[in-house]
């Protein structure tokens, strides 16, 4: 059960869930960047123990099935064909052995995502299959695939795919995310703040898996941002002191020295992982109270 | 507990602050409300991240309100105070280390810089037991706190682009081990064959926040001898 990379697009890797409960020893979570539409490719062809899949950045990959396996394609369009034929986007396909499946330029989105029924099998490390590029950890030899690679993946049994079905995700260029304030929003004046809500940053093309860089107006702080080293998750938003954010995407470090005015509300990360750089931002404000209350309701 | 407060980091994460400081009792809180909340194996907890100063509590708000796991954080605080954060039991680990020459590139550098001869700062670099304050940067890089100031000196103008993997040292008043090999401005005084970070071990990384690091010299034959034998020491 295999799949050779023909051609790997420029950055494509190897991506589950994450590599958690190691951060207490400076090892990153990495993970995939677009959690829902991960979890939609697994599910669709019916992979219920966070298998690996493939993410795939701007241009997609090209790829042979040495053996025939069912797939989903989700995330970004990225105009995938099975032998020239398009293939439909967020619903499980049947690929015989020897069909190749190309992907093209991300039409809408940034991230797409390949799930194989059975999962993409790399060794555990750590829990986790994710590549984590900074440590060389995990994922296919801790790298971005390269053309010429032999995905193993794991035999997936007999398997007839339901009828799940999902609306097509429309990725905005102009997104709107909730913040959660803190926890350092103290460091910024008042009028920091403000700037910060009210205006609009786009994203700058230094931008990667490990955060978005951001251009706009710069925020104020009373006197710098640098702090003593504080714990960091998924979506925070540092403020370095030349006061342009940073948010902190799934290659996050563990812990860093700038203050951060507020957290991205995790519902609204996926629309950041598929934002693409001159893509805006505005932020909005949610309390922790209110989005607490969003679980409850669910 | 005096002094903490809990504040939210998104939506599924607590932060318990101590503060902005670098303080060793400060920082015994933190490992020990980490160590207390561990210990209860409180349903939706997933994993914590000590740093100097917080603890970083990340929960499934499917499983655990907000408001609940702030008032067990709160509670575990609370029984912290007095005794308990200073019985903290010192793990200290013996670290072999080849100072000086081609172990050391920087050592001679070093004791022009400091004024020192290489012997005092040696002597000086392996009479201390350095807490591990916490890890990051790296997997398994560690924040050592406690380094003689005589022997501090500021980092290389021009960082090195590739310093390899067991490399011992100082970057103004810190010192530290460079688990893996990685860029970096740290002047290079020593080398020690044990490994801090090893990604098959079933225990990838050496230490833990909490831990105490003591240098203890070794010459270059048994450096190369425990090197041979995978940096047991």
């Amino acid at each position: 059960m295999s799949i050779f990379v023909k051609t790997p697009g420029p950055l494509t890797t190897v991506q589950d869930e994450g590599r958690f409960f190691h951060q207490s020893s400076g090892i990153r979570p990495s993970g995939v960047m677009d959690v829902a539409a991960y979890e939609a490719a697994n599910a669709l062809v019916g992979n219920e123990n966070g298998e690996a899949v493939l993410e795939m950045t701007f241009l997609g990959a090209t790829l042979e099935f040495r053996s025939a396996a069912w797939f989903a394609v989700t995330g970004a369009d990225m105009q995938a064909k099975l032998d020239g034929a398009p293939v439909e986007r967020y619903r499980a396909i049947r690929a015989e052995a020897g069909q190749t499946l190309a992907f093209g330029m991300a039409a809408n989105g940034c991230r797409g995502y390949l799930a194989v029924r059975g999962g993409i099998d790399v060794p555990l490390v750590m829990g986790s299959r994710s590549t984590d590029m900074s440590a060389k950890l995990g994922g296919f030899e801790g790298r971005a695939l390269k053309a010429g690679d032999v995905l193993s993946t794991i035999p997936d049994g007999g398997w007839t795919p339901s009828d799940l079905r999902y609306d097509l995700p429309v990725y905005e260029s102009a997104v709107e995310v909730r913040v959660i304030p803190g926890p350092q929003e103290e460091y910024f004046t008042a009028s920091g703040v403000g700037t910060f809500f009210s205006s609009v940053y786009e994203i700058s093309p230094n931008s990667d898996r490990m955060g978005l860089r951001l251009e706009g107006p710069k925020i104020e702080s009373f006197s710098g941002t640098d702090i003593v080293s504080d714990g960091i998750v998924f979506g925070s938003i540092q403020v370095p002191s030349g006061g342009k954010p940073i948010i902190l995407m799934a290659d996050h470090q563990t812990a860093g020295g700038y203050a951060k005015i507020g957290t991205v509300l995790s519902f609204d990360l996926s629309k950041l992982a598929q934002a693409r750089p001159g893509d805006t931002v505005r932020f909005t404000r949610i309390s922790a109270k209110d989005a607490q209350a969003l679980y409850e309701r669910k | 507990m005096e002094n903490m407060k809990i504040v939210p980091a998104g939506d599924r994460a607590l932060v318990a602050d101590f503060g902005n400081v670098i303080s060793e009792d400060v920082n015994r809180k933190v490992n020990a409300l980490k160590k207390s909340l561990s210990a209860e194996k409180a349903a939706g907890v997933r994993e914590m991240i000590p740093t100097y100063r917080s603890l970083l509590v990340e929960y499934n708000p499917s499983m655990i309100t907000m408001q609940e796991l702030s008032r067990r954080i709160e509670l575990a605080a609370a029984e912290l105070d007095g005794a308990a954060a200073e019985t903290e039991k010192r793990r200290v680990l013996e670290i072999p280390c080849c100072y000086g020459g081609k172990y050391g590139e920087d050592l001679a550098d070093m004791a022009e810089l400091t004024g020192l001869s290489e012997k005092e700062i040696i002597d000086i670099h392996a009479g201390t037991e350095y807490r591990v304050y916490m890890l990051g940067f790296l997997p398994g890089f560690v924040y050592l706190g406690g380094m003689d100031e005589r022997i501090a000196a500021p980092r290389l103008k021009t960082p090195r682009v590739s310093i390899p993997a067991g490399s011992v040292g100082i970057g103004g008043s810190q010192t530290g081990v460079y688990p893996m090999a990685s860029p970096g401005g740290w002047r290079l005084i020593g080398m020690t064959p044990t490994p801090f970070y090893d990604p098959t071990s079933e225990n990838p990384v050496l230490c833990e926040a909490g831990d105490y690091i003591r240098f203890v010299p070794i010459t270059p034959d048994e450096y190369e001898r425990l090197k041979k034998e995978g940096g047991a020491s």
